[in-house]
């Protein structure tokens, strides 16, 4: 990338059909419509992303383009906290799959949501390992077959929304890539909270976990959907109300919860500066002379 | 009474009973007077309790290391009166509590005085170390106003624990009042530049700060803990971060992003931690993003000896990473270096837009030494080289080291830890693995402008130490040379890369003894495979070497080596 155009030489391809189109169509959407709002130069952004087929989001995106970092396995949170913490200025998004961020990068959700570190996590969920070519996720649904579960999953299945809520991410969003206008409604919305949101998107792998119909549904052949859209009149302020709405089931579309009242870091740092001066290195010093 | 130009007291004890600050206050107490002091520490792996002893040198000229006998030893209970009596030379000095008794054939002198009891007196039962040290002042001659004036400052606005520990002292020196000195330091000469005592990695964290750091993220371990808490207090202001991390994985990510956010950014570990970081710093190895990483070396492998001193870590710190790489090394040996050290990792790091390994040590990074103050004005700071320009830079395209675009600037690239192409985008294209592999290497050669010390640089054969063995090696050298023996001396804090002249020279030897505290002989390895005949003198005890047990090794080598034998390299 070169700041205004994609690189003519890149050549990795995402499956036809792949939902990751519908998501990266969603963050440019996102991420236009918050810099024409602040009149701010597409530089100020910062696209994080995890290793799997949905960080390479940050080399495919399209038209004017955002500074990136594509790091390594698992550990897009801390690389988006030191860029953020290093430059508050910044509008920092993480971009990274069920596999990055749930299962070797799990670790890093919690601190996050507990300093309420002000950035966006855009997660891409297929419920399966994609790039490595077809292993079990944690959101891999139970006894599913896969390469890497020959026999059946053994594992229960994760709920991340269940889990962003017990952990205390303070803006929770779930959404379907092929709806890019509401999934970016979503991400402009977690961009504009003050803390730790994720949009959790269920971004199917057409290869090995093609779940476009069961999201759908099909009455045809009688299956429900498993996507629904969260009613209008849900209190996203309730924690409560959010609880119930993921223990509903299957995937709910829209805003779940949204906390406003708890201070970012970067708020409670400032905070911090207000009490305390820093004293220079000369000073420093002077407090162990001789 | 002789007049001797140093004295090493050694207090041992229980954790909790004062023996970690005792040795502190003493050598504080007495380079405030203008003696030279340094202190060694080695504590157990817990809160409160377990075996401890610190150990102080005060001499009327500079001291390098925790030396080597002891001539006091100060024993708060049975276990270690046992363990350390065996320590103190002939005409050494054991002060026990009458508590302890002394073994039969105990020919040492022994003095007794009633720590626990006298403290009581005073109405704070922990003034025990004061007693102490108000007996101490007597057997080495130092006036007590001086650590009066210690413990005024110390324990400043408390005037009750100030008047108790005033009156421990009292008590202490009128206890031993009859006792005869072991020895007459002198009268001190107060140094004329100006002096701060301070600990290694205190000094270190100070240099950082001079460095201009902005970022830094850190998790508790031994014994690095301390920049930790160092800096958390002191890095504060607009722009500037200091917060702990949940692992020593989300502090090396964390400080490679704000490298990459055009920040200056360092953590400090120790080994353990070091070992999780490894992919980390290839990340920034990768992606050329400028940070610093202190470790402060334990003894290891896996938790190892977190409160033992070692110098084990240097093959990985040289290759923390999987992968083609290598890591710019500065080893800091004294407590002034872990001061400059620091400034020069920082400059390095800028320089080569890269990551850059400081390796420190337990016994370093807990040392309390005076050293004159540093000169911030002469320390000189690098920034790194930000790109200006417009939209349409190609960062990586130069086989070269590039200006730095940072964030929120024009000039908008991906930070790639996967190979890349000249955009930043991932790639599997042998010319851009070719190109950016020689790329990166090729940057090192901005980092071979290291100094180096070298001292009788004719002789064929040298000393050539690294990091905290520097002092003991020093001492051993110049042992060997008021002896005179024909050896040369070679010193330098930059590892890797080597300054090209020291190796140069180091290459015409005919033999380089490298005492290090490994198992393996790690530097010397090292410098075999860049030509030296080097052999390594090694220790692995967990303690530093002491100067004259390791100047008759290097006599006993070296007389050895003049034999006719071939050289077993």
């Amino acid at each position: 990338m070169t700041g205004t155009a994609k690189n003519p030489e890149y050549d990795f391809l995402w499956c036809p059909g792949c939902g990751d189109f519908g998501v990266r169509r969603a963050l440019e959407f996102a991420m236009r419509d918050w810099n024409i709002e602040r009149e701010i130069p597409m530089y100020n952004n910062v696209v994080v992303a995890g290793i799997g087929c949905s960080g390479n989001l940050v080399h495919l995106y399209e038209g004017d383009q955002p500074y990136g970092f594509h790091g390594i396995h698992g550990r897009s949170l801390p690389l988006a906290l030191g860029v953020k913490m290093a430059r508050e200025d910044l509008n920092v998004v993480v971009v990274a799959g069920d596999g990055d961020f749930l299962s070797i990068g799990m670790e890093h959700i919690a601190p996050q949501a507990a300093r309420n570190l002000n950035i966006c996590a855009v997660i891409m969920d297929n419920g399966v390992y994609g790039l490595t070519k077809g292993q079990s996720s944690p959101t891999t649904v139970e006894d599913t077959v896969t390469s890497s579960t020959p026999y059946g999953k053994l594992e229960s299945s994760l709920n991340p929304l269940d889990l962003y809520l017990t952990l205390g991410v303070t803006y929770i969003a779930s959404g379907y890539s092929t709806k890019p206008r509401d999934l970016a409604a979503m991400i402009k919305r977690g961009m504009e909270h003050d803390g730790f949101s994720i949009v959790h998107v269920n971004s199917p792998c057409t290869t090995y976990n093609d779940t476009y119909a069961l999201l759908k549904g099909n009455k045809a052949k009688g299956i429900d959907p498993l996507a629904w859209e969260i009613p209008d009149d849900h209190d996203s302020g309730s924690k409560s109300a959010a609880r119930g709405i993921i223990e509903q089931g299957g995937v709910p579309l829209g805003v779940i919860y949204e906390d406003e009242s708890r201070p970012s870091l970067e708020q409670r740092l400032a905070g911090v500066r207000e009490r305390v001066t820093a004293r220079t290195p000369e000073e420093l010093l002077n407090t162990f002379a001789v | 009474m002789a007049s001797r130009s140093e004295i090493v007291v050694r207090f041992a004890g229980e954790g909790g009973q004062g023996v970690v600050t005792a040795a502190e206050m003493l050598a504080r107490a007495a380079t405030g007077v203008g003696y030279h002091a340094l202190t060694f520490a080695t504590f157990p792996s817990q809160i409160l309790g377990g075996p401890t002893w610190t150990q102080a040198r005060i001499a009327r000229s500079p001291v390098l290391s925790p030396g080597d006998a002891i001539d006091i030893l100060v024993a708060f209970n049975d276990e270690a009166y046992h363990e350390h009596r065996s320590e103190v030379h002939d005409g050494g000095i054991i002060l026990l509590d009458p508590s302890i008794t002394p073994l039969p054939e105990e020919d040492r002198r022994c003095v007794t005085v009633p720590f626990d009891e006298l403290a009581k007196q005073t109405g704070e039962s922990r003034a025990a170390n004061m007693v102490v040290m108000g007996g101490l002042s007597r057997l080495i001659n130092m006036p007590l106003n001086y650590l009066k004036e210690f413990v005024s400052l110390r324990f400043a606005g408390r005037e009750k624990v100030i008047e108790a520990n005033h009156m421990a002292l009292d008590l202490g020196l009128a206890h031993l009042a009859e006792e005869d000195p072991i020895s007459d330091l002198g009268e001190p000469e107060k140094p004329d530049y100006e002096q701060v005592f301070i600990k290694g990695n205190d000094a270190l964290s100070v240099g950082a700060l001079h460095a201009g750091i902005d970022f830094y993220f850190g998790y508790p371990i031994s014994p690095a803990t301390p920049v930790l808490v160092y800096m958390e207090r002191n890095l504060v202001g607009e722009g500037k971060f200091a917060y702990q991390a949940s692992s020593e994985i989300e502090a090396i990510t964390g400080i490679v992003g704000a490298g990459f956010a055009g920040k200056k950014s360092m953590t400090a570990t120790s080994g353990p931690g070091f070992t999780l970081m490894g992919e980390g710093i290839g990340l920034a190895w990768m992606a050329e993003i400028p940070c610093v990483i202190v470790d402060v070396q334990r003894g290891g492998p896996a938790t190892g000896l977190p409160t033992k001193t070692e110098q084990s870590d240097l093959l990985a710190a040289l290759s923390p990473a999987h992968g083609d790489s290598s890591i710019p090394v500065i080893a800091v040996g004294t407590v002034e270096e872990c001061f400059y050290g620091a400034v020069h990792a920082f400059n390095w790091a800028e320089r080569y837009q890269g990551p850059v390994v400081i390796l420190s040590e337990h016994s370093l990074a807990e040392r309390a030494q005076n050293i004159p103050r540093p000169d911030l004005a002469a320390a000189r700071v690098e920034d790194r080289d930000l790109y200006k320009g417009q939209n349409g830079y190609l960062r990586y395209e130069s086989r070269e080291i590039s200006p730095f675009p940072a964030p929120g600037g024009a000039g908008a690239y991906i930070a790639n830890g996967s190979e890349h192409d000249i955009y930043g985008d991932t790639t599997h294209l042998a010319k851009y693995h070719i190109h950016m592999t020689e790329r990166r290497f090729g940057k090192l050669k901005l980092l071979e402008d290291g100094t180096y010390e070298s001292d009788n640089a004719s002789s064929s054969v040298a000393i050539v130490p690294w990091g905290g063995s520097k002092g003991s090696a020093l001492e051993a050298f110049h042992k060997l040379r008021d002896a005179g023996v024909d050896v040369a001396w070679y010193y330098t804090i930059f590892l890797n890369p080597l300054p090209p002249a020291m190796l140069e020279e180091l290459r015409s030897k005919d033999l380089v003894l490298v005492p290090e505290l490994n198992y393996q002989g790690q530097f010397a390895g090292i410098l075999r495979s860049l030509g030296v005949k080097a052999e390594a003198i090694t220790q692995y005890t967990g303690l530093p070497f002491r100067p004259t047990e390791l100047s008759e090794r290097i006599r006993t080598r070296l007389a050895e080596s003049r034999q006719p034998q071939a050289v077993n390299a």
